[in-house]
């Protein structure tokens, strides 16, 4: 499914003309399926409110633009927005505090149970062993378990779990790194490529990690005050330095590598991520020995 | 969620806003026994009641809160009073039948108009006292005017302080709540449709996200306290010292007219009549 919108505006207090807060204006853009997009900016340029927009958590504002994701008109009143949603997964920042039921097997279940009532309870378990042996936890040990007795990076997991288990085709994360130590944002990076190369075929990552979007991301935006700036390729993003400074945001370090050595004269064009860079610096350094 | 305004405080500066809080909470109740001074006998109650919505409007002006603001805080509350209009209309069995053979009586009708009347004005002049007076102010004017209970071991500073904190959270648990609403519609939650049951069942999934982050809130606020090494109650000094005021000699007295105005209108037109 492609998601595309149109001069998208959003405000908030709509009934208030003294609260009238301007989250986003005249945004354009389109995700094609496959894509790993990436959605960068500063706090308050608008990203949450525009990634809420595409599962119709918040609902198009009347002569505000337009949404569009596969076939579903988001302007349209009579949209589906349930069956929608079972397509289009979101993940929160803290997914963990979603986290309600006694187990964890029924936590997952959860969505099931609200987007697909007809399943029958044996397809029903089935697809939720699933879900939660996707997302790397071990299904004999935490089915049964409160979700509130396992760890911090478990509950993660088992909240994404619960976002998973209806296979939605596009995948939508909120900052889903945000108070992951090293390994664990490297864990769940690996995890979120692994759902890419399954059912879901289009993943939108909203994130303040310059190194995370270079590193994954095929294309992505950057939003300031509400609206899309530039879109593009990390490669293409990065290299314009000056829109970067204006929305306060910094440069991976593989574009900070490139801009160093090219001060000292000298030049490698990767795609900006680590493998491409370092390829790319070992072999224009192959022929150079060890002093 | 967002729309929700809670204490309502209204920021001005005005006479009223800069009353001491104290003195606020405290003309606010006498304000309160004012209404209930005015006696119901139907032929004459409305003119104490008269003084009491002139009380109010002088009040609102002084305070810049605009009219609008204060109908609202009424809005909020019609469904109560039609709902002890509609009592008094239908339940009063004194009086006269308004018609042959009718159940709503003359002095039904009087009732319903009274009570109506009477709980009007008791919220206008309550929300005036939210509109005018921070949550903080409040708390702080609550403390100081219990303090006399400390005599007795109440825990006054500590009461005041739980007041403050629950205050203070309304609105962050609430975007907190609109979180947990978004991520569980995310996940096929459906609030708007089926029965009332089924309405109140779908809550579960957001109530007990809620109720843990509430938990989790609550003891890393305990622990940052700690780690500041509060301890209430005792030596301890003020940002804001609270200090009577000519605009506080001036209120307590045009309450104090409007009290015997109130008490005069019963008893001279009691005998009058």
């Amino acid at each position: 499914m492609r998601i595309t919108t149109e001069n998208l505006s959003y405000s908030y207090g709509e009934n208030d003309k003294t609260l009238r807060v301007k989250a986003l204006s005249g945004v354009s853009v389109t995700v094609n399926e496959g894509e790993f997009f990436g959605i960068i900016g500063q706090t308050g340029s608008g990203k949450s409110t525009f990634v809420f927009h595409l599962n119709g958590l918040i609902r198009v504002q009347k002569g505000c633009g337009a949404v569009y994701v596969g076939d579903y008109d988001l302007t349209d009143k009579k949209c589906d927005f349930k069956s929608l949603r079972a397509k289009v997964g979101m993940v929160f920042q803290y997914p963990e505090y979603q986290l309600f039921a006694e187990t964890v097997r029924d936590d997952v279940a959860f969505g099931l149970k609200n987007f697909f009532p007809g399943l029958s309870d044996k397809e029903r378990a089935e697809k939720v062993r699933r879900a939660i042996e996707t997302v790397g936890l071990d299904y004999a040990k935490v089915a049964e378990k409160s979700p509130f007795e396992l760890s911090g990076g478990q509950k993660r997991r088992a909240a994404i779990a619960g976002v998973i288990v209806t296979e939605p085709e596009i995948l939508v994360l909120d900052e889903p790194a945000a108070g992951l130590d090293p390994v664990g944002k490297r864990e769940f990076m690996n995890l979120v490529h692994a759902l890419h190369g399954k059912f879901v075929k289009t993943v939108v990552i909203v994130s303040h990690d310059m190194n995370l979007v270079s590193e994954n991301c095929t294309r992505a935006a950057v939003f300031s005050h509400g609206e899309i700036i530039k879109t593009g390729t990390p490669k293409e993003i990065f290299a314009d330095e000056r829109t970067l400074e204006n929305t306060g945001l910094d440069l991976p370090v593989t574009a900070f590598l490139e801009k160093r050595l090219k001060e000292k004269g000298v030049y490698i064009d990767s795609d900006l991520t680590i493998k491409d860079f370092t390829d790319k610096f070992a072999e224009k350094f192959a022929g150079v020995k060890k002093q | 969620m967002k729309d929700v305004s809670f204490g309502q405080y209204y920021p001005a500066r005005s006479f009223v806003h800069k009353m001491d809080a104290r003195v606020k909470i405290l003309l606010a109740i006498a304000y309160i026994v004012a209404v209930f001074l005015v006696k119901s006998e139907p032929e004459f109650y409305f003119l104490g009641f008269a003084a009491c919505f002139l009380f109010v409007v002088i009040a609102t002006v002084c305070s810049r809160v605009p009219f609008f603001k204060m109908l609202k805080s009424v809005k909020a509350i019609i469904f109560f009073v039609v709902f002890s209009a509609v009592l008094q209309l239908f339940f009063n069995k004194k009086g006269t039948p308004l018609w042959e053979g009718g159940f709503i009586t003359d002095a039904g009708l009087y009732n319903a108009a009274f009570i109506t009347a009477r709980i009007i004005l008791i919220v206008l002049g309550a929300s005036l006292l939210t509109f005018t007076t921070s949550p903080v102010e409040i708390a702080d004017g609550l403390e100081s005017l219990l303090t006399p209970l400390k005599f007795i071991k109440f825990p006054v500073h500590e009461f005041a302080l739980v007041m403050s904190i629950a205050l203070r959270f309304i609105p962050t648990l609430l975007d907190e709540t609109d979180r947990i609403i978004k991520a569980q519609k995310s996940r096929g939650a459906d609030f708007e449709t089926g029965n009332v049951f089924k309405r109140v069942k779908a809550l579960i999934p957001v109530l007990i996200p809620l109720l843990i982050s509430s938990f989790r809130r609550a003891d890393e606020l305990a622990d940052a306290m700690d780690a500041r090494c509060y301890s209430g109650s005792k030596n301890r000094t003020r940002y804001k010292k609270m200090k009577i005021g000519w605009r506080d000699l001036i209120g307590t007295l045009v309450l104090a007219a409007l009290i015997t105005g109130v008490v005069l209108l019963n008893g001279v037109l009691g005998v009058a009549v």
